[in-house]
């Protein structure tokens, strides 16, 4: 309830995402910029990048990664040098450091897992045969021929 | 007074539930037919008294009752009819009703329609069903009653969050409500097959519709919230990954692998077990979504009620049916013989090889959305999990299932071959490659996304079309008489392949532009001529506007005039943008308003999004296959078959 209330409070001056008064004379350096920013995210607002939040401290962020990129860092410095200040949870895309590993290799792990159960499963199907088959009993057998007669 | 009424008939709502619940339960076990009776009557009943719970809440939405506390929080005398009315959903007590509402609806279309089940089932199926009913009845009686009532009624509500009017919120809950609530349904059928230690073919013949019918929904459901975001939040994203939609977006990757391998259950009895692991982990999915909804506990756009103590509740709602569901499951898997037998290269295993796609996709969704939580609580790391990790961890999976679907929906049942399979499409696998390139030649960008979906788009759509035309073998009227299923498959899969395209294209290919725009200035955006001619203020019923005027042209060319809007809602002290979008089949322009500034001229901001109306238009196509699937004759006649056959063959 109190981050809503801090968002309510926040809206009530509407500033809307990438303001022309921030947009950087240099178009390249702009591009960066703006990618950049698509993986950083807005610390005060639910889920939402600061290329697309409203925020003023999404405003505050993206000024301050432009003078980054004005003062010549490359895109990972003036990342680095958001996150030493803003802390991990800035970055929206995590990175492959420590236990996060397993977020990124729980798919491909889970998958070689599954599929090895996968492939047993079909191998067992397939050389199996078919004596396992039990004949129809005299009442489904009926059924059968009603169904097929419709 | 109509308040009253409906609060006492929740009340009995939940008594009824409970009878239901207990007494056929006892009655299939000790095989009492007039103890088994009971479900039928008693699902009506249910559904009948929710029903008229629900409308009188409804009521005291349309006539402004002040006097309950619900009314007061959401709604404001001032708002727009329709407003009033959705308005009953669009928080969190009213949109549990909702939920109870149609818990109860499927229950009563299962007694109502499940005359074909032999009865011990049906007894089981509306006793489980109702169980559900009575967990959350008792959640909302005991912890978020709609009907409290306020002592001294203020003059006013506080209206509705302004993000909320919109017709987005009259249609996307309840067609996902009726998604997820479906799947309870093919939940209680497992549970009930489980208790009755019968899987067979007549199994997966009953619980496909039902199935059906809750994927459609959620797709449905979601594409509407989708399409809802994209024109309402004022930046023209379609998905954000936000855990709220993952929670929607995992039940519907789960119904999907459900929905196919419940087709191997009734063609060859294989592959029982899992299905019915499926159909209960596919509901709890959709009660992990509404634990995440309603507990706060990730921040997301949608919370609407971020209250620990409802978490807990629903945290145990969850913990008692996965448990106990999956405990009888691991009890009674040895009833689960398969008795179908293939090759290792046949539909089944393709079948096989979706299902593993799906399930790890959805297990993927699942690992991201959690994992910030994860890290903090045993890692103490506050980190997060956004787009871009779902973007690079999710799409190799829907890329290796566009890749093989066309070749696993035509290579035939029990034993096939990739290359024979593969011969009828290897001239439209080479042209759809060349589409590929040919977008890749076109685009000045280095992404490969875009050129990547449009080889995937055209491969599944020609692979459909080859596929109709070899079961046709090129006669039109064999063509005609294919089975709906056939038609609702071949619908569906073009559906994905269009969606796919739409994706790539508007990720790979959107461009946009930000500027202080002066009035009567034109200016260029990509091939676009855009006019701001004024901006002026004008007076809705519930808020203040500066709607602007903007034409659209190209060439020379007045393509259409736009009015984005800037809204403020004064009760609820919130602005809005309102975009207004040029919409056709190749592209959207897309056009929103910003502030005035101090030198004169206002913020505008202009989006191309390329094939964006393809991402919608697919998902109808999904919907509509599945529909045509639900039509088809053969879960009709089955039906009709049952019925007969109960009358010869006592219970045993």
């Amino acid at each position: 309830m109190k981050r809503l209330a801090l968002i309510v409070l926040l809206l009530a001056s509407p500033l809307w995402a990438v303001q022309p008064d921030e947009v950087l004379d240099d178009p390249a350096l702009e591009a960066r910029a703006r990618e950049v920013s698509k993986g950083l995210r807005c610390l005060v607002c639910r889920n939402e990048s600061i290329d697309e939040s409203d925020a003023s401290l999404a405003r505050d962020l993206r000024i301050l990664l432009r003078e980054r990129l004005v003062a010549g860092d490359t895109n990972q410095e003036a990342v680095d040098y958001i996150v030493e200040r803003y802390g991990e949870y800035v970055l929206l895309n995590p990175d492959m450091r420590g236990a996060n590993w397993l977020l990124w290799g729980a798919g491909p792990l889970m998958l070689l897992l599954a599929g090895g159960m996968g492939l047993v499963y079909l191998r067992g199907r397939a050389g199996q045969t078919a004596a396992g088959d039990v004949p129809l009993s005299d009442a489904e057998q009926a059924r059968l021929d009603d169904i097929l007669k419709d | 007074m109509i308040t009253e009424l409906g609060h006492f008939a929740l009340l009995l709502a939940f008594g009824v539930a409970l009878v239901q619940t207990i007494v056929p339960l006892i009655g299939a076990h000790k095989r009492w037919p007039g103890w088994m009776a009971v479900a039928e009557p008693a699902a009506g009943a249910q559904f009948a008294l929710t029903a008229l719970s629900f409308g009188a809440l409804m009521w005291a939405f349309i006539v402004s009752d002040f006097s309950l506390q619900l009314v007061v929080s959401n709604s404001h005398s001032a708002k727009p009819m329709l407003y009033k009315i959705s308005g009953t959903w669009g928080n969190h007590e009213g949109s549990m009703l909702l939920w109870v509402l149609i818990v109860t609806l499927f229950g009563a279309m299962a007694a109502w329609f499940g005359g074909g089940l032999p009865p011990t089932l049906r007894a089981r199926v509306l006793s489980v069903q109702s169980a559900i009913a009575v967990a959350f009845f008792a959640f909302i009686i005991f912890t978020s009653n709609p009907f409290t009532r306020l002592a001294t009624p203020p003059f006013d509500g506080r209206d509705l969050n302004p993000l909320l009017q919109d017709p987005g919120l009259a249609f996307h809950p309840p067609f996902l409500y009726l998604g997820y609530v479906g799947l309870s349904m093919t939940f209680s059928f497992a549970v009930a097959a489980l208790i009755e230690g019968r899987v067979d073919a007549a199994w997966g013949r009953w619980v496909r519709p039902w199935t059906l019918a809750a994927w459609v929904f959620l797709t449905i459901g979601i594409a509407l919230g989708s399409w809802w975001a994209y024109y309402e939040l004022g930046w023209g994203g379609f998905w954000f990954w936000d855990p709220v939609e993952n929670a929607s977006f995992m039940p519907w990757l789960l119904a999907a692998a459900l929905l196919h391998s419940a087709i191997v259950v009734e063609k060859r009895e294989s592959l029982k077990s899992w299905t019915i692991l499926l159909a209960i982990l596919a509901f709890g999915f959709s009660l992990i979504g509404t634990f995440i909804v309603r507990s706060g506990l990730l921040t997301s756009v949608h919370a609407f009620a971020n209250d620990p103590e409802r978490g807990v509740w629903i945290l145990m709602i969850l913990a008692f049916f996965m448990g106990g569901a999956l405990i009888l499951f691991t009890l009674r898997a040895g009833a689960m013989e398969a008795r179908g037998v293939f090759g290792m290269v046949s539909r089944e295993s393709a079948l096989v090889v979706n299902n593993l796609l799906l399930a790890v996709a959805c297990f993927v969704v699942f690992v991201g959305t959690m994992w910030p939580l994860v890290a903090e609580m045993f890692f103490d790391r506050k980190l997060s999990v956004g787009p871009p990790f779902f973007n690079a961890a999710f799409t190799p999976f829907m890329v290796a299932l566009g890749l093989i679907l066309p070749i696993g929906s035509t290579i035939p049942w029990k034993r096939g071959g990739v290359l024979k399979a593969m011969r009828p499409l290897r001239y439209v696998f080479v042209l759809a490659l060349a589409i590929g390139g040919l977008a890749y030649a076109m685009q000045t960008g280095q992404s490969l996304i875009g050129p990547m979906g449009m080889f995937l788009g055209a491969w599944l759509i020609m692979g459909v079309i080859v596929e109709l035309i070899q079961r046709s073998r090129g006669n039109l009227g064999r063509l005609m008489r294919l089975p709906r299923a056939d038609w609702g498959k071949a619908t569906a899969h073009a559906g994905l392949g269009v969606t796919m395209a739409g994706v790539a294209g508007l990720t790979g290919w959107a461009m946009d532009d930000i500027r202080v725009a002066q009035v009567n200035e034109p200016f260029d955006v990509g091939a676009y001529t855009l006019t701001l001619n004024g901006v002026q203020e004008v007076r809705g019923p519930n808020y203040l506007s500066s709607m602007a005027d903007i034409t659209l042209a190209r060439d020379g060319r007045v393509l259409s005039e736009l009015r984005p809007e800037k809204r403020f809602y004064p009760v609820a002290q919130m602005p809005t943008t309102e975009a207004a979008i040029d919409y056709n089949l190749a592209r959207d322009v897309y056009v929103v308003i910003g502030d005035a500034q101090q030198g004169g001229g206002w913020v505008v901001r202009t989006y191309i999004k390329p094939m964006t109306n393809w991402v919608w238009i697919g998902c109808a196509l999904m919907a509509l296959g599945g529909l045509l699937s639900l039509t088809d004759r053969r879960f009709r006649v089955a039906a009709g078959a049952a019925k007969s056959h109960r009358e010869t063959v006592p219970a045993e």
